[in-house]
């Protein structure tokens, strides 16, 4: 089976984020990138399924030259190949749904894994909008999943619960935290993937729907009020909740 | 510009879910700044409280069934309501940004070809444009985007509109059979893991970080969190410590939440955890570190030992 992993290059989740110049895009300078956390669980999963059901997974990211990293990280985890999107600067969901759409028809592949959410624009879609484009059948924030011949039984998270889901391949499956524990790139799987390929194309995005037309930092916040220093302060902050907040 | 809004009302075990009645809100503020029709779409279930929708400003209501759609199917629930957003000329459509409104909001965008917003938590309206200001960074930076596309969406995220000042007008139903359903993708089973509320829809959060000192302190949050109606939650440090589900982390690889009420126990404000949580609109600090960064942006705080204030805030509240 051809298993693809769609993964994506993101800040640290430590990193402190400031505006760029153009008031529309982080400032990189002095932030640290990694593969998106969400991805990790996918590209495990990829691997698992692989070393179950036999086949090869390919991992495939779409961005700028520095995405390569992030695909040498997934080939040192133990996928078979890379394919580098290029595409600079900024593009939506769907933009990056036609342009993975488009490379998993070339790659024949029928069961595709992405985290659930990239941790930078935090849409958490690009999954569903590629089932769509593929007409491939689609489960996300899956924490559990089991595959047996065409059949897939997946649990996805819901508010207080889960959903037991059924369909068949092929799909796409968006990995939640919880799916498994993502293994470590050993010494030899660092090795190994610099002797791996990295197809680098141009990335087929078409226009991007969702136009950015400003980006800021919250709003700081009035220092608060320091109520006290025990429980003394209690019946002032109760006090405070109902009259001041009115929110209990 | 919109001629057309459509309001996804999302039910689970023929309950109409709160986060959908604030986008139903959302939509009837839609209708008035863009002069505006607007209806809604209950998809399954056998629904009793449709006077809910129209206390909130949308009185034409659709209820489309077949027995396939009691339970959610991605497959089948797309085709339905892409369909009838086609039929009904919609071209703005609304989703609660719910576990159900993401998985199911971008699969109805590629099929009507619109763009879509999600986890929106504010929009203003410009010249017949609306912009709508979404969290990136898990709510580290705020972006203002706008839809370039004929067919918009967005998905709105739990509490950014208030329930207050329901109306009592009535809903006109109009039930519509649909003959076969798509249920390629198919839920079989609920797993309820906890009758408690989830801190992605709660109004008012509990939340204990490293300071609890280990799972067994959480009950007194619990039981704080029960007395205001409201969940518990949790940073990362005690999720990560194995006290807390994942479920309840609240954060970046966590949930990020806009409560009414945020009350944040033995956490010291980790940049991720503030990122999630800083757009609630009280927040409340006890920590007996007075130099935690959790205070700069606490609205009051008590840098107190939170096991002795914690019950005395149940007490106090006891009394009513």
């Amino acid at each position: 089976m051809k298993i693809a992993v769609c993964i994506s290059h993101v800040p640290d989740t430590a990193a402190k984020i400031n505006v760029g110049g153009d008031e529309k895009s982080i400032d990189k300078n002095g932030v640290s990138f990694i593969i998106n956390p969400y991805d990790e669980y996918a590209v495990e999963e990829a691997l698992k399924t692989k070393e179950s059901l036999g086949g090869e997974v390919v991992a495939i990211s779409i961005g700028g030259d520095e995405v390569k990293e992030t695909i040498r990280k997934a080939l040192a985890m133990g996928a078979d190949s890379g394919v580098f999107l290029k595409k600079e600067g900024y593009f939506d969901s769907i933009a990056t749904a036609r342009a993975l759409a488009d490379e998993i028809k070339t790659q024949e592949a029928d069961l595709v894994f992405l985290g659930k959410q990239s941790i930078d624009y935090d849409s958490g879609i690009v999954g569903q909008l590629l089932a769509e484009l593929l007409g491939y059948n689609s489960v996300s924030v899956v924490v559990d999943l089991k595959i047996e011949g065409n059949n897939i039984r997946a649990e996805r998270e819901i508010e207080g619960g889960r959903e037991v889901v059924e369909t068949t391949l092929p799909a796409i499956i968006t990995a939640q935290k919880g799916l498994n524990e993502p293994r470590y790139a050993s010494l030899k799987g660092i090795m190994q993937a610099k002797r791996k390929t990295i197809e680098e194309k141009e990335a087929n995005t078409g226009d991007s729907y969702v136009e950015v037309l400003k980006m800021k930092k919250p709003a700081p916040k009035a220092p608060g009020r320091i109520l006290g220093s025990d429980a003394s302060a209690v019946p002032e902050l109760v006090r405070l909740l109902k009259e001041e907040a009115k929110v209990i | 510009m919109a001629n057309k809004i459509l309001v996804f009302i999302e039910q689970r075990n023929n309950e109409l879910k709160k986060s959908s009645i604030e986008a139903v809100k959302a939509g009837s503020v839609f209708a008035s700044e863009l002069g505006a029709d607007i209806e809604a779409v209950v998809i399954g279930g056998e629904i009793s409280d449709f006077d809910k929708i129209a206390n909130y400003g949308v009185t034409k209501v659709t209820h489309i069934k077949n027995t396939d759609l009691n339970l959610y199917t991605s497959s089948g629930y797309s085709e339905v309501m892409a369909d009838y957003a086609n039929e009904s000329g919609a071209d703005l459509l609304l989703f609660a940004n719910s576990s159900m409104g993401r998985d199911l909001a971008p699969r109805v965008a590629a099929k009507l070809d619109a763009g879509i917003a999600v986890d929106c938590v504010g929009f203003t309206f410009e010249n017949g444009d609306v912009i709508a200001t979404r969290p990136v960074y898990a709510g580290k930076a705020l972006t203002d985007v706008k839809i370039n596309a004929a067919k918009k969406i967005f998905t709105i995220r739990p509490n950014t509109y208030n329930l207050s000042e329901p109306t009592d007008a009535s809903a006109e139903v109009t039930v519509k059979e649909v003959d076969s359903v798509n249920t390629s993708v198919k839920v079989v089973e609920l797993k309820k893991t906890s009758d408690k509320l989830d801190v992605a829809e709660a109004s008012i959060i509990v939340s204990g970080g490293r300071g609890m000192g280990g799972p067994e302190n959480y009950p007194m949050l619990e039981e704080l969190a029960g007395m205001l109606g409201g969940a518990v939650g949790a940073s990362r440090a005690a999720v990560d410590a194995g006290w807390r589900p994942h479920s309840d982390q609240v954060g970046q690889t966590g949930k990020t939440v806009s409560p009414n009420l945020y009350i944040a126990c033995g956490i010291s404000g980790a940049i991720q955890h503030m990122a999630g949580m800083r757009t609630s609109k009280f927040i409340v600090a006890i920590n007996k570190d007075a130099e935690a960064p959790i205070f700069t942006i606490a609205d009051y705080g008590i840098t107190g030992d939170l096991f002795e204030v914690v019950p005395a805030l149940i007490d106090e509240l006891k009394k009513g």
